[in-house]
């Protein structure tokens, strides 16, 4: 079985974003770059399949500039063999990004796509649910198990009310959450070998998709700030303050 | 203006994050229908008819949309959604699940999680866990929006009496079913809708020491959440997890026990209008968005708290 795991390059989590002194974008000067947290749990999850002896290739896919290549060598020293750059200079939507997985989709067959549940910088949450809905397959999103027997999948979710369980017929899309799995690192030797794995580029041209967004982002702002708080010193004072000063309690 | 509300509901109930919707989807103006799909949903559709604000209810009753199955009710409300202008729905695990394949069947975008309504094709709506606000205008014919509950007042519950309507459409694309469900039963309110939360973190130590917090929670009538290291660790299910990639809460007054506040966790709880902090480091972040923080060891602070209320 062919696995297709998708990553996506994404401002480290550790890194607190400011926007850009003219509001027109996010200051993404100098900032640590990385594979989306999620995507990692993505890439670990198909790697776990293809250890079990499920999975037979992994393809792993980012669209993004050429930058986006080093997070692909990264999922490949996870154990990903090979990978594919749908190069694109512009910042695009889920939407576009889920036609351009399709095409993907398309060419190569898997009978797996697993990709991350949310992107850390646009917290869209969408990319995974409209690839299914684009290729009629079924959906798995905010997986906390995964097992993958004969033509059928068993996902476990993670819902707002708890855990849910469907059976899910394949080829299926897959969106990681957080407690899938703990991705491991990188060593070294899978590092050196990762740079001579095939890493192919296409263009969303080459794939004949529309890439065009009728989403406009008009400005960026921070948040309103909270303003300064201040330390108690004992419960006492903490009750009094909340009872008299917050009235809350 | 005509905007489609999918309900969140239980079959039998209406649940409150529907009236948040509704409150945004007035902010855009326009008439507003509320979709019921699920089975065996009468009630669910009665309750939705008396809601404030709605001039119809679509009730879809099928087999095929009793677990809300994200295949079938995306190609249900595709369909429906051909004939409005807007179709929007909370941002619940459920409404983040089945909307994106709406946008995708209707070949437009989606606008995820808005907690402002700028003007009818422009909103706010938070990215890189609520650091950036962003505003963005969609010049879709159909948009397709979730709405993130905190940032609007619900409409209420009672007052209208909407017409309702079947819908006849029995939509299975044939591809998944439900197997199970494990739910936690509690009788404390719910984390997304309760006017006060305690959280606890890393700090609280194991799950048994999270009965510190029940029974302060009990004695608040507060729902209890915790951070996603207590959550990964064991401590506590994952329905609890407060942040960025969890639930969403703004209570009138938040008291996070034993949490760093890391900034995928601050994502979660930073609209609070009154926010209490209680770590023994001196220098934890979550005192710089703290209101009232109590330097302290929480074994010792939070019995003492509970006794004194
Ligand atoms: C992709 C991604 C998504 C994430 N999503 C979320 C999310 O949705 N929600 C979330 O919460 N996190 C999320 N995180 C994790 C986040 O980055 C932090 O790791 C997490 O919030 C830390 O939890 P904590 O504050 O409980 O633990 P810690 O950071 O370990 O903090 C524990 C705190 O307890 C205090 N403490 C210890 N003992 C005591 C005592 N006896 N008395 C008083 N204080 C004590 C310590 O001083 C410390 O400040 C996410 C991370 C990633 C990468
Ligand atoms: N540019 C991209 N390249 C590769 N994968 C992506 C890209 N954008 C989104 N994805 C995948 O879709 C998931 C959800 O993203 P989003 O819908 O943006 O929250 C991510 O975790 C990735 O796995």
């Amino acid at each position: 079985m062919k696995i297709l795991v998708t990553v996506k390059r994404v401002v480290d989590y550790n890194v607190k974003v400011r926007p850009k002194s003219d509001g027109t974008g996010v200051d993404l000067n100098n900032v640590k770059m990385s594979i989306n947290p999620f995507c990692e749990i993505a890439v670990e999850e198909a790697v776990r399949l293809k250890e079990k002896g499920i999975a037979t290739e992994i393809v792993v896919v980012s669209v993004g500039d050429k930058s986006s290549q080093e997070q692909i060598r990264t999922a490949l020293a996870l154990g990903g063999d090979r990978g594919i750059l749908v190069e694109s200079g512009e910042e695009l939507q889920p939407l576009a990004i889920a036609k351009l997985l399709k095409a993907v989709v398309d060419k190569e067959q898997p009978q797996l796509v697993i990709l991350g549940k949310q992107s850390i910088d646009g917290d869209n949450n969408q990319t995974g649910q409209m690839l299914a809905a684009l290729t009629g397959y079924a959906q798995g999103t905010f997986a906390s198990e995964l097992t993958v027997a004969g033509d059928k999948a068993s996902v476990m979710r993670e819902v707002d009310g708890g855990m849910q369980t469907l059976d899910l017929k394949l080829p299926l899309i897959v969106t990681t959450d957080l407690r899938l799995n703990e991705p491991r690192y990188a060593s070294l030797p899978n590092i050196m070998k990762a740079k001579k794995k095939q890493l192919d580029v296409v263009t969303p041209a080459d794939l004949g998709v529309d890439i065009t967004g009728r989403v406009k982002t008009l400005k960026v702002e921070p948040p309103a700030e909270r303003k300064a708080g201040i330390k108690v010193k004992t419960v006492a004072e903490l009750v009094e303050k909340l009872k008299n000063e917050a009235k809350v309690i | 203006m005509s905007i489609l509300v999918v309900a969140e509901h239980d079959n039998a109930t209406v649940k409150g994050a529907t009236l948040n919707t509704i409150a945004a989807a007035q902010k855009i103006g326009g008439e507003i229908t509320l979709l019921v799909a699920g089975q065996g949903c009468a009630d669910a559709a009665a309750a939705a008819a008396k809601i404030a604000g709605v001039a119809k209810v679509l009730v879809a009753d099928n087999t095929a949309y009793a677990h809300q199955l994200a295949e079938n009710i995306g190609l249900l409300v595709a369909e429906l959604g051909k004939g409005y202008q807007y179709v929007l729905t909370p941002a619940t695990s459920n409404g983040k699940n089945f909307m994106p394949r709406v946008a995708a069947l209707l070949d437009v975008g989606q606008i995820s999680e808005i907690i402002e309504v700028v003007s009818p094709d422009t909103f706010k709506r938070p990215i890189y866990a609520g650091n950036i606000i962003a505003t963005v205008q969609s010049s879709d014919t159909i948009k397709v929006i979730t709405v993130r509950t905190t940032g609007f007042d619900p409409v209420a519950a009672e007052g209208g009496s909407a017409a309702i309507e079947a819908v006849a459409v029995a939509k299975d694309a044939g591809v998944s079913s439900f197997v199970k469900e494990e739910l936690a039963k509690s009788d404390r309110p719910e984390l997304t809708a309760a006017n006060i939360v305690v959280s606890g973190g890393r700090g609280m130590q194991n799950g048994d020491n999270f009965k510190l917090l029940y029974t302060l929670a009990d004695k608040l009538g507060a729902a209890v959440g915790a951070s996603r290291a207590a959550v990964d660790a064991g401590f506590v299910p994952n329905d609890m997890q407060v942040g960025q990639t969890g639930k969403i809460v703004a209570p009138d007054l938040y008291i996070a026990v034993g949490i760093s506040g890391a900034i995928q966790h601050l994502a979660g709880m930073k609209d609070s209008k009154t926010i209490v902090a209680i770590n023994k480091d001196p220098d934890a972040p979550i005192f710089q968005v703290a209101d009232y923080g109590l330097v302290a060891d929480l074994f010792e602070a939070v019995p003492e708290l509970e006794k004194s209320i």
